[in-house]
């Protein structure tokens, strides 16, 4: 598919195409400035920033408690995972220690918007490929992912998930009924995506060799998450750093070879499978755990309390003001913490002077560094290859743009 | 919680080569870091990779007004093979500060590197592409440094005396 480009264009005139900054094949807010020799693209100029809101800069004004809306806005096709990844930050600033229940809990939500996630890079490389059937199939999956965090925090897509300490409340009977009911599901509408897709002759022509990168390519521009495993590096942040107790589950991480869109299509296949063992897994293991209420750790600097208490007790209502009013005392220091993003490794360097808010908080966002060789994975490849192959690296705008 | 080499073991490696211009070993929280002398810091990462830390995690700026050296950089690294992750930082007090650049090393230092220039205004020396890259080319300042104002300051409704940095 990918055809080398011809050295003999000499006199030739090439055509200049923007794609985007609002393509609707783009999915997000990306621009484009191809060099195109027919259908074939020779040159590509990124241009992102679009939707550039200082994420970093307006960290250095809020209080640790707030910033957790700012993460929601980083992939929002997986805020949750955002969430718990900033709480452990603090948490591993603050030297907190969570309860085995509340770590499991937080497992079972990021696993859920690992799936949500997937589901939604997936179906929409089916789209782009032409097979809008197979996204209208798994996009309800999502919605009922949706509804379970519902359930738990109440909104949907900004979750706002979770506090620094613990979650703000425990899991409802209905969450759990849904959770169950979406894993009884989700594998039978899996079924039916991936027989549309896996081994049909169309896909499989557009995808094969579609936007390779080599092992040691992507390594060099520190590619992470499914992207670096299709092309063949086990690396994942949950088993090589492992948090939130994730040493304690048993699952694989797939591998592809080539590193084109088919083998990170079916890297993410095999993940949403193993996250739904990992959900399960987690639910086995609070079954078996004595503690069956808790969900915040003893933190009353961090974790508000509950509200009767507020209105009724002298030293509740103190630690509920000084926590709105981030009076709380943050230790001095700087922690790198990291978690597995739904698209790589998703980092926050946190640097605090002891102040009510962060001195410095950097955001290692996946997509950010890895876009960077989008344009030279596309390089003498066709147009159409090319919208295929951004879909399936699972560039967020939001993520991209900080 | 990170795996990373004992400072005692990273300063043993270290020193032989640049002897007395790494300033700083230590380990903070789950992770060694290093201060090494703004002017060696090419040669500590290039040496560094070939000790088998391949990977470049994140480079990021950071402002310290107060300090002497007020402009430092961040380089996260990692080795794969054996799971170890290492901080590396470096400062200078000149203004605009100058960083040799790590595009050669690294392919992905190139937009971490045009952030940091973006925010903070440091040039990398020998950089293929510097200019901005979230921001606008025409802006003005450099706005995570610390003097940058995060709101209007021309408006009069707002009263922050109390709170806020």
């Amino acid at each position: 598919m990918k055809e080398e480009i011809k050295q003999d264009l000499i006199g030739r005139e090439y055509t200049t195409l923007n794609l985007g900054p609002t393509h609707p094949a783009t999915h997000g807010i990306f621009q484009n400035v191809l060099k195109m020799d027919g259908e074939i693209i020779i040159e590509s100029t990124p241009t992102i920033g679009y939707i550039h809101r200082a994420f970093e800069k307006l960290a250095e004004r809020r209080p640790y408690g707030q910033i957790t809306t700012i993460t929601d806005r980083l992939n929002y096709c997986s805020s949750p995972i955002n969430n718990m990844g900033w709480h452990m930050t603090v948490e591993k600033l603050a030297g907190i220690k969570l309860p085995k229940r509340v770590e499991y809990l937080r497992v079972i939500i990021m696993e859920l918007a690992r799936i949500a996630d997937h589901i939604i890079c997936n179906s929409v490389i089916g789209v782009d490929s032409g097979a809008m059937t197979g996204f209208l199939y798994v996009f309800q999956f999502r919605e009922h992912i949706y509804e379970i965090y519902e359930e738990i925090c109440g909104a949907r897509i900004t979750t706002n998930i979770g506090r620094i300490g613990g979650l703000e409340r425990d899991f409802s009977q209905t969450a759990w009924l849904k959770i169950e009911k979406l894993l009884k599901e989700l594998p039978k509408g899996l079924k039916e995506f991936e027989d549309l897709l896996i081994r049909n002759r169309i896909f499989m022509d557009r995808t094969i060799n579609c936007g390779p990168i080599s092992a040691e390519m992507a390594l060099a521009y520190s590619f992470t998450g499914p992207n670096l495993r299709a092309a063949g590096i086990d690396y994942d942040v949950r088993v090589m750093n492992p948090y939130s107790s994730y040493e304690e589950f048993d699952f694989m991480i797939p591998l592809g070879t080539n590193g084109d869109t088919y083998d990170r299509f079916m890297v993410r296949e095999q993940e949403m499978k193993e996250s739904m063992s990992i959900i399960k897994q987690a639910m086995q293991k609070l079954d078996k755990l004595e503690d069956k209420t808790s969900y915040n750790a003893e933190v009353p600097e961090f974790y508000l309390p509950p509200k009767n208490e507020v209105y009724n007790e002298m030293e509740a209502l103190i630690w509920h003001f000084k926590i709105i009013m981030a009076e709380t005392s943050v230790p001095k220091g700087e922690v790198y913490h990291c978690v597995e993003g739904a698209n790589g490794e998703l980092g926050y360097y946190l640097i605090s002077d002891g102040g009510r808010t962060p001195y410095r908080l950097h955001i290692r966002r996946p997509c950010f560094i890895y876009y960077q060789a989008y344009s030279e994975m596309i390089k003498g490849a066709y147009l159409s290859d090319a919208i295929l192959t951004m879909s399936s690296m699972n560039v967020i705008a939001g993520e991209l743009d900080a | 919680m990170f795996n990373t080499i004992e400072p005692e073991a990273f300063f043993e490696q270290l020193k032989t080569q640049f002897a007395e211009k790494i300033l700083l070993v230590e380990k903070h929280y789950d992770v060694t870091v290093a201060e090494v002398s703004h002017d060696v810091i090419k040669n500590v990462i290039l040496f560094l990779k070939e000790q088998g830390f391949q990977f470049l995690t994140s480079c990021n700026g950071l402002h310290l007004p107060a300090a002497e050296k007020k402009f430092g950089m961040i380089y996260h690294l990692h080795d794969f093979k054996r799971n170890l992750r290492i901080r590396i930082k470096t400062f200078t007090q000149n203004d605009p500060p100058h960083f040799p650049t790590l595009t050669d090393i690294f392919p992905a230092a190139n937009w971490m590197e045009r952030e940091a220039y973006d925010f903070f205004g440091f040039r990398f020396d020998g950089h293929p592409n510097l200019h901005r890259i979230l921001n606008e080319d025409s802006m003005e300042g450099w706005p995570l440094r610390k003097e940058y104002p995060l709101e209007d300051q021309a408006r009069f409704d707002k009263d922050d005396k109390m709170f806020g940095r």
